[in-house]
């Protein structure tokens, strides 16, 4: 799921019809501190989402799964309003193969 | 299935009703070499993980059968935490 926030609306009168009476909203992919990144969707809204709220949305074939939209013609689905988000973005605890890594430049052969 | 460190997580009350008591987490995809490797993303717990600890994540579809028979809409979530790994 990513992070987004609401940006406007779709009207649209020719649809398929089983997206007759979906909410249509257009949302703009960002990352946890709220910078935007990556390229704007249409996503089917499931919970009273508006413009101007943080969002979660599900894409590819799991965002049929969301409540309503088994079997519709989407890809990109809102299912939760964010309230919250909090970030602890720390260098990692123990990375694993950096203990005992090797200096720059040199490089280790495995079975060396 | 991807690596990944647990960043922090959100909050949400508005929600559809399949992810009513499951944990969301953001996820840092990560290389081997514990340095950051792609964007960003929330995932739900499958696990009982926590912020700081490293996990492997799965996408798509697949991302929903830990909580089987419930359905949650998710494209994304934590299978494993990983104690260590080791790439020569």
């Amino acid at each position: 799921m990513i992070l987004a926030k609401i940006v406007g609306t779709v009207v649209a009168t020719r649809k398929d019809e089983r997206l007759v009476s979906s909410k249509l909203l257009v949302a703009r992919p960002m990352d946890p501190r709220g910078k935007a990144e990556g390229v704007y969707l249409v996503a089917v809204d499931t919970v009273d989402a508006g413009v101007g709220e943080t969002v979660l949305i599900v894409s590819g074939s799991s965002a049929r799964m969301a409540a309503g939209l088994k079997d519709c013609p989407i890809d990109a689905a809102i299912v939760g309003i964010v309230d919250t988000v909090e970030v602890h973005d720390e260098a990692p605890a123990e990375a694993h193969t950096r203990a005992g890594a090797a200096p720059q430049g040199r490089v280790t052969v495995p079975g060396d | 299935m991807q690596l990944a460190r647990v960043i922090g997580e959100v909050v949400a009350t508005m929600k559809d009703a399949n992810l009513t008591g499951v944990k969301l987490l953001i996820l840092q995809p990560i290389a081997p070499d514990g340095n950051p490797a792609g964007r960003t993303l929330v995932a739900l717990d499958s696990v009982g993980a926590g912020t700081g600890e490293q996990v492997f994540f799965v996408r798509g579809r697949e991302a929903a059968f830990p909580f089987y028979p419930a359905e949650p809409p998710t494209d994304a979530t934590i299978v494993g935490i990983v104690d260590h790994w080791h790439v020569p």
